[in-house]
């Protein structure tokens, strides 16, 4: 059986969310205006966290921590995607059948 | 980037639009045009979307959210990170870039807490409505003029990517200005400044996924544009 091009894709997504831990620890361009600007105070956190700065919570290991939160996310995307995309289909499908 | 949580353990860490940079009126027309938008998205998706473009939603927005992570170092100790959209917009069209946009940011904001609720609307706008379009329109553009060659098609990527964030970036800029976070004169230098050298890096990593694209999936480029 031919694999499906998509599972080779998202292996790739897995492998580039695992490269995480060595992304640039800088500041982002609107972080760093902010910053320079003088209004990055104004920032409010958010009033509730769940996986918060992509760090997921009660790892210590900084770095698996991250991995694990890129992981997730880049799962969890693919199926909300995937599942939207599905659900919008789902009518020319049934109208075919 | 969350390194510099450890290195700064009390500060604030923004990466998209956190809550309190914008005014109320700026929150309430951002979250208006970009609920229209998303709807519009929807209704044109539902209408036109294909069972071959369902895998394609969900490894764009995977790969988008997984290159989002990775902040890659610009000039003067900053940082930029991939948007995205143009890639999106490039490969499936404008409306469905707009979903897969809204889907990232929507996630985003709330399992790992980047950007904040309030501001969901002007990040939706900026980089899935604003990003999605100029970069879909500057690619038409850009292959119009030279070619839909894998020359033209590399170039275009590059051209249309940078520009996308530019133009996010500047729809940014006044809507912090409009908000009362900073003059016009000083923050929009500032952030066209700033994301034309990120701009670089969004469009070399476009090219290169293009380039990925043609050399395995060359089909995969021509799905219908929604």
């Amino acid at each position: 059986m031919k694999t499906k091009w998509w599972l080779i894709a998202l292996l790739v997504c897995l492998a580039v969310a695992s490269l995480s831990p060595l992304a640039s620890s800088s500041p982002d361009g609107l972080e760093r205006v902010a910053e320079d600007k003088g209004f990055i105070d104004t920032g409010q956190e958010a009033p509730f966290q769940v996986i918060a700065d992509y760090v997921f919570p009660g790892i210590a290991n900084e770095t698996l921590a991250t991995i694990l939160a890129g992981l997730i996310g880049t799962f969890v995307l693919f199926g909300v995607a995937y599942g939207v995309a599905w659900l919008l289909t789902l009518r020319r499908r049934e109208l075919a059948k | 980037m969350q390194l510099h949580l450890i290195e700064n353990p009390g500060k604030r860490y923004v990466i998209h639009i956190p809550d309190g940079f914008l005014n109320v009126a700026t929150v309430a027309t951002t979250c208006v045009v970009s609920a229209g938008g998303v709807g519009n998205a929807v209704r044109l998706a539902n209408k036109k979307l294909r069972e071959k473009h369902v895998p394609m939603m969900g490894v764009l927005a995977a790969f988008i959210f997984a290159a989002q992570m990775l902040n890659f170092p610009i000039a003067g100790g900053t940082s930029g990170h991939l948007i995205g959209a143009a890639l999106a917009a490039i490969l499936l069209g404008p409306w469905a870039a707009v979903l897969i946009m809204s889907c990232v940011l929507i996630a985003q904001c709330l399992i790992f807490q980047d950007g904040g609720l309030l501001a969901l609307g002007a990040n939706i706008f900026n980089m899935g409505i604003v990003a999605s379009f100029s970069g879909y329109y500057l690619y038409r553009l850009a292959t119009s003029f030279l070619g839909s060659s894998r020359r033209g098609k590399l170039i275009g990527g590059f051209v249309s990517a940078w520009g996308s964030v530019l133009l996010a970036s500047i729809v940014c800029a006044i809507e912090l200005t409009v908000s009362g976070a900073s003059p016009i004169m000083v923050v929009l230098p500032a952030m066209a400044g700033i994301h034309a050298l990120i701009g670089i890096g969004e469009g070399l990593i476009t090219a290169a996924v293009i380039s990925l694209v043609l050399a395995t999936r060359a089909d995969l480029l021509e799905l219908q544009k929604i």
